[in-house]
């Protein structure tokens, strides 16, 4: 008994850790004073500001934008690598995953100037395309690693059965594997969404001045102050997302229920 | 029937050609060529002369001891957050909850607020009038000093690294059958016997991920030690970020990206060694 209140102690002492500075942002998004070191009293305001700042809501958009596009697409391609590389004889196969491992076990830093190198070297100009390119190469690791054990699980004999019953390898593919292969592709897709909404390393070297996301923003204004209305939008979207989290958990737990009742 | 057979082959062997390629050629022009040409880049002068100086680089004084006080301080952290993570995870199992979904949610969520942002909060709790500080004065304790020491950059590379320890290590504890540890017990095994015999061993693959996850940023951070050391405190990251974005010197920035590189591929597999069994051990 004793056991289990300290280890929930210890828990909770870990999430206060990770969760106290979202509070203390949280705090700061209502805080009249423009400075983060001084609290000038509670206000709303910059709740109202940040709709009409121009400079953070075109941030916003590019991070939002480029997250969605660059995890869509290395969720589609790194699937397809997974079902490729699940096929591959042995030789080809371990040579397609040290390549794969290459960019996980690559320093952001290294990532973000090789990309940034091999644009130069063939004249690609930096900017929208350039970032989302290189987020979704160094993020497509993490996709593949989450569907090939889904993979792994399947069997091979139900896509063969569905071929010899006169199914094209496409249908076969969407009909049969993809069901079993989902949840593995979903995560993926979570995973590569969420570390390139939070990514600045990759970002700061492979964009041009015309282009930030919030990212690049935050870090250009981390030494002269940073806007408050920063603060209310990270806690807006931070909100938001957790409740979306919350929802989905209660709705599956509900499910779970139902199944087992039945 | 053998022939279409043969037909059927050659046609799985086209589909395999065709669902392959693309991530072939993503992979090379990606991941293949962009190291190489750091590698050019590196041993190579501005004017595109072979040269060993970038590379040499390194042992300069100031670079050394940049590098060094890197290493000391990613190798802290990464203590560290074993330390933190792995009795979490324990006590994460131990709590036998149906789905692992919701644990590793409640570690990644933070991860929704930019972690630019949650390392600058930090500036907040720990400067001389933060709320660490506040909370000290108000219990009649000395202030403590760490904003801008190395101690700071620690407490920021621990802070936003540890959930990539403890879901990998989490992961794997979740998935150790309580029959082996059952077993362990019935054949007279105390509880730290099957902690330090049957459970540990286990559960490396995920230790393993979980080391490289967080040593591999710490060691090349220029963010946090921007933020959290008050722009005093040089690593090595910082170093290499300057040879691109200020300094313009591109050789000199690869040659000292590619010891980095190097240095850190040696780390791992010597770290790898000691993990045989490590398909599957990812975080996710």
């Amino acid at each position: 008994m004793v056991k289990k209140i300290l280890q929930k102690g210890y828990i909770g002492l870990v999430l206060v850790f990770l969760y106290a500075p979202i509070l203390v942002l949280a705090v700061l998004s209502f805080n009249k004073s423009k400075s983060r070191a001084k609290w000038g009293g509670f206000t709303l305001k910059w709740y109202g500001e940040m709709l009409r700042n121009e400079k953070i809501l075109s941030a916003l958009y590019t991070t939002l934008l480029i997250a969605f596009l660059s995890a869509l697409l290395a969720t589609v391609l790194g699937t397809i690598a997974a079902v490729a590389m699940s096929r591959m004889k042995k030789l080809p196969k371990t040579i397609m995953m040290s390549i794969t491992n290459i960019p996980m076990l690559n320093s952001e830093i290294v990532t973000g100037i090789s990309l940034m190198i091999l644009y130069y070297t063939i004249s690609f100009s930096l900017g929208f395309t350039s970032v989302l390119l290189a987020l979704t190469a160094a993020h497509m690791p993490y996709v593949i690693l989450n569907v090939m054990p889904k993979l792994r699980q399947t069997s091979r004999s139900t896509y063969e059965a569905a071929l010899d019953l006169g199914a094209s390898p496409v249908r076969a593919f969407f009909l049969i594997v993809l069901p079993d292969i989902f949840p593995g592709v979903l995560s993926g897709f979570m995973l590569a969404f969420t570390l390139a909404l939070d990514d600045f390393v990759i970002t700061h070297f492979t964009k041009n001045a015309r282009i930030n996301t919030l990212s690049t923003v935050i870090y250009s204004e981390s030494r002269r102050g940073i806007e408050p209305e920063i603060y209310a939008l990270s806690t807006v979207m931070f909100t938001v997302v957790l409740i979306l989290l919350v929802a989905i958990n209660r709705g599956k737990a509900k499910v779970a229920k139902k199944n087992e009742e039945r | 029937m053998s022939k279409s057979n043969t037909k059927l082959a050659s046609r799985n062997k086209w589909m395999q050609r065709f669902i392959s390629a693309p991530y072939v050629v993503w992979s090379i022009g990606f991941i293949v060529l962009p190291l190489l040409m750091i590698v050019f880049y590196g041993i190579t002068t501005k004017d595109g002369r072979v040269t060993f100086d970038n590379l040499k680089m390194i042992f300069e004084p100031t670079n050394f001891s940049t590098l060094v006080l890197s290493v000391q301080l990613s190798l802290v952290s990464t203590l560290v957050c074993l330390l933190i993570a792995y009795p979490l995870a324990l006590a994460l199992r131990s709590l036998k909850l149906k789905s692992n979904g919701l644990v590793i949610l409640m570690f990644m969520l933070p991860m929704w607020m930019n972690f630019l942002l949650r390392t600058i909060a930090w500036q907040n709790i720990l400067e001389k009038n933060g709320v660490i500080n506040m909370l000290l004065g108000a219990v009649g304790l000395p202030k403590l000093n760490i904003i801008n020491t190395p101690a700071a950059i620690v407490l920021g590379m621990v802070y936003d690294f540890l959930p990539f320890m403890i879901i990998p290590i989490y992961n794997v504890l979740a998935k150790i059958s309580d029959d082996v540890i059952q077993a362990a017990a019935d054949l007279g095994a105390n509880q730290f016997q099957i902690l330090i015999r049957i459970i540990f061993p286990l559960s490396l693959p995920g230790v393993v991920s979980g080391l490289t996850m967080v040593f591999v940023p710490a060691l090349t951070t220029f963010v946090i030690s921007d933020i959290l050391g008050g722009g005093k405190i040089l690593l090595i990251g910082k170093v290499i970020e300057q040879k691109f974005k200020q300094g313009n010197d591109w050789n000199g920035g690869s040659g000292l990206s590619l010891v980095l590189m190097v240095f850190i591929f040696l780390c791992m597999a010597i770290v790898q060694k000691y993990d045989k069994d490590s398909e599957g051990s990812g975080v996710w």
